[in-house]
C-alpha cells in the first residue's frame, strides 16, 4: 500500500508567459485525504489538470501506478470547479451521474447495463438526492447540484477523488455535510481536495500543501504559518470560523478578532 | 388548394422538407444545446464557396457544397481543439471567406449561373427527386450515428473535460459532430437557402428546449416543429405565391416569438403569484 497512486514529478507549467507552476513534486498514497490549499490564481486547478491529463505541462510528469489503470479504464473522479459547464443543458439528474459510467464501458456502442443502473442508485443515495433524481439539473439547488456532480465523480468507482473548490458556492451547514460524506468515502478512495478556503478544512485530512506556483508541504495535517506566508507572500491571519477543529497550528502573534 | 397535394412537384416538396426537419431537428437540438450556432452559421455560408467552385467546375453545385462545407468544418474543429481564444474572429473571417470565394468562382464561370438564387434563398418547390434521394441518404446517416453513439455526444457536448477524463475521444466525437452539421447545412440549402439555413437549423431545437427536459425529446419536438414550420411554410407560399424558404423562415421566427412570449407571461404571472404571498 506504499506506493503513490499518482506521482506528480517536477512539473512545471507556462501559460501565456506566466509561470504558473514551478517545479511541483505530489505524490497521493491510497489512504491519502489531501487538502491542497493557496489563493485563488496559485495553480490549484491548473495542477488538477494536469494530474487529469487535461493539460500537458511543459516539463515533467505524472506518473500513475500499475492499479490506475492508465489504459482506456479511468480510475479518477472528478469534481470541476462549479459551473465550468452549462447547467442549463437538458439532462436529468439520473443521466447525468449514469454518464460518470461511460468511462467504465469500453465495447462500441456505449450502452448502459444493470450494474451501471445500480452504482448510479448508489450513487445518488450516498450523496441524498435520490428524490431529485428525474427532475432537471437546472432545477435544482446550487448546493443539489453539486451534491449531482460529486455523485457523477463517485458512480465510476474511483480510487482517487479530486475536488476543486468543492463548496465555493455552498453555505456552511451544507458543507459542513459534504466533509462528513467525504470521510465516509476515504475508506473506500483516496481524495484530494483543493481549496482557497483555508477556513473550511475539514479535520480528518491527513496531509496539507500550500501551493502558490511553488507546493509547499507538510508531512502532517497541519498548516503552518511559515506555509501559509511562503504560499502567499504576506503574513495571514489564521483565524478558523465555522469548522467545529481547528486544523492550524498556534500562531505566534495574536490574531486580528474581527475577521 | 388540395388539389395542388397531386403535383408531382409539390409531393416532392413536402416530402424534402420533412427529410430536412429530421436532419435539423436532431442536429439542431446539438447546435443549441453545445451553443454551436455560430461555428455553423460559418459553416453554412463557407457552403457558397463550394456552390461557386461546382459552377466553376461544372459539377453539381450541392456536391461542392458538401465537400467545402465538410472541410470547412473539420477546419475550424481542428482550430477549435487547439485552444478557441479568437474562435469567434476565425469564424467571422471563415463566414466572409466562404461567401467571397463563391462570388468569384461564380464570376469566373463563363455564361449565367441559372439558378444561383436558389442556392441562397432556397426553392423547395424546384426540388429533383435525385435530391430528395441524396437527402433520404444523408437523413439516415444522420439518424444511425445519432442513435449509435446518443450517449457519448451527450456526454461530449455536456461536460467535454469530464468526458475526456474519462477516456472518451472527444475531438473525435466533437469533429464528426462538426461533419454531421455541414451534412444537415447541405440538406437544408434546397429548402431555404444559404443565408437562411442557420434559422431553420436552431429556432425549431430552441423552441423545443422551452418544453422539455431530455435530449431525446428535444430532437422528437423539434422534428415535428421543423415539419410542421416546413409544411405550413410550403402551404402558405404556395396560396400567396411568394418565395417559399423565406415564408418558412418568417413562420418558424414567429412560432418562436410566440413561443418565448408565452414563457415569459408565464414566468411574469408566477413571480407575481410568489411575490403575492402564494
Amino acid at each position: 500500500m506504499n506506493e503513490p497512486l499518482i506521482e506528480v514529478r517536477d512539473v512545471w507549467v507556462t501559460m501565456r508567459g506566466h509561470t504558473v507552476l514551478e517545479g511541483v513534486n505530489l505524490s497521493i498514497y491510497p489512504d491519502d485525504f489531501y487538502a491542497i490549499i493557496g489563493p485563488n490564481g496559485g495553480g490549484k486547478t491548473t495542477l488538477l489538470r494536469v494530474i487529469l491529463g487535461l493539460l500537458r505541462p511543459c516539463s515533467g510528469e505524472v506518473r500513475f501506478s500499475s492499479g490506475m489503470g492508465t489504459g482506456r479504464e479511468s480510475e479518477i473522479g472528478y469534481v470541476p470547479q462549479f459551473r465550468t459547464f452549462d447547467f442549463d443543458y437538458p439532462i436529468t439528474v439520473r443521466d447525468m451521474v449514469l454518464s460518470g459510467r461511460l468511462g467504465r464501458i469500453n465495447r462500441l456502442p456505449r450502452r448502459y447495463g444493470n450494474l451501471d443502473r445500480e452504482r448510479a442508485d448508489e450513487a445518488l443515495d450516498t450523496m441524498g438526492i435520490s428524490d431529485l433524481a428525474d427532475r432537471q439539473i437546472r432545477d435544482l439547488s446550487g448546493g443539489e447540484q453539486q451534491r449531482a456532480i460529486i455523485a457523477r465523480a463517485l458512480v465510476g468507482e474511483p480510487k482517487v477523488l479530486l475536488l476543486d473548490e468543492p463548496t465555493v458556492y455552498v453555505d456552511t451547514p451544507t458543507t459542513l455535510q459534504f466533509y462528513e460524506i467525504l470521510d465516509r468515502l476515504r475508506e473506500r478512495m483516496a481524495i484530494v481536495l483543493v481549496t482557497h478556503d483555508i477556513g473550511v478544512i475539514p479535520d480528518r485530512i491527513t496531509r496539507v500543501a500550500c501551493l502558490n506556483r511553488r507546493l509547499y508541504t507538510h508531512d502532517s495535517n497541519e498548516i503552518t504559518p511559515d506555509m501559509l506566508e511562503a504560499a502567499y507572500h504576506c503574513p495571514v491571519d489564521l483565524i478558523a470560523h465555522g469548522v467545529p477543529h481547528r486544523v492550524l497550528s498556534d500562531h505566534p502573534e495574536e490574531g486580528r478578532e474581527d475577521a | 388548394m388540395l388539389e395542388v397535394l397531386g403535383f408531382e412537384f409539390f409531393k416532392n416538396a413536402l416530402l424534402a422538407g420533412v427529410l430536412a426537419s429530421i436532419a435539423c431537428g436532431i442536429i439542431g437540438t446539438y447546435v443549441v444545446v453545445r451553443r454551436m450556432v455560430s461555428v455553423s452559421g460559418g459553416i453554412s455560408h463557407a457552403a457558397f464557396g463550394g456552390v461557386g467552385l461546382g459552377y466553376y467546375l461544372g459539377i453539381d453545385p450541392l456536391l461542392g457544397a458538401t465537400v467545402f462545407t465538410v472541410a470547412t468544418a473539420l477546419g475550424m474543429g481542428a482550430l477549435e481543439v487547439r485552444g478557441r481564444q479568437q474562435m469567434d474572429t476565425i469564424i467571422g473571417a471563415v463566414w466572409a471567406a466562404g461567401m467571397a470565394l463563391g462570388i468569384l468562382f461564380v464570376y469566373l464561370t463563363p455564361g449565367f449561373a441559372p439558378d444561383l438564387f436558389s442556392y441562397l434563398f432556397g426553392n423547395i418547390l424546384l426540388v429533383p427527386r435525385g435530391d430528395i434521394l441524396l437527402m433520404g441518404v444523408l437523413v439516415a446517416i444522420i439518424v444511425g450515428i445519432v442513435g449509435l453513439f446518443y450517449l457519448e455526444f451527450q456526454a461530449v457536448t455536456f461536460d467535454p473535460d469530464y468526458a475526456r477524463v474519462m477516456n472518451l475521444p472527444v475531438e473525435r466525437f466533437s469533429l464528426l459532430l462538426l461533419v454531421l452539421v455541414a451534412l444537415t447545412v447541405v440538406m437544408l440549402i434546397r429548402v431555404v437557402g444559404i443565408i437562411l439555413v442557420i434559422a431553420l437549423l436552431t429556432i425549431p431545437a430552441a423552441i423545443s428546449r422551452i418544453y422539455t427536459g431530455r435530449l431525446w425529446s428535444m430532437m422528437l419536438l423539434a422534428v415535428v416543429l421543423g415539419a410542421l414550420f416546413t409544411v405550413i411554410g410550403i402551404g402558405l407560399s404556395y396560396v400567396l405565391n411568394v418565395p417559399s424558404g423565406a415564408t418558412i423562415i418568417l413562420v418558424s421566427t414567429a412560432a418562436y416569438a410566440v413561443a418565448l412570449g408565452i414563457r415569459g407571461g408565464r414566468s411574469v404571472r408566477l413571480w407575481r403569484y410568489t411575490q403575492n404571498g402564494g
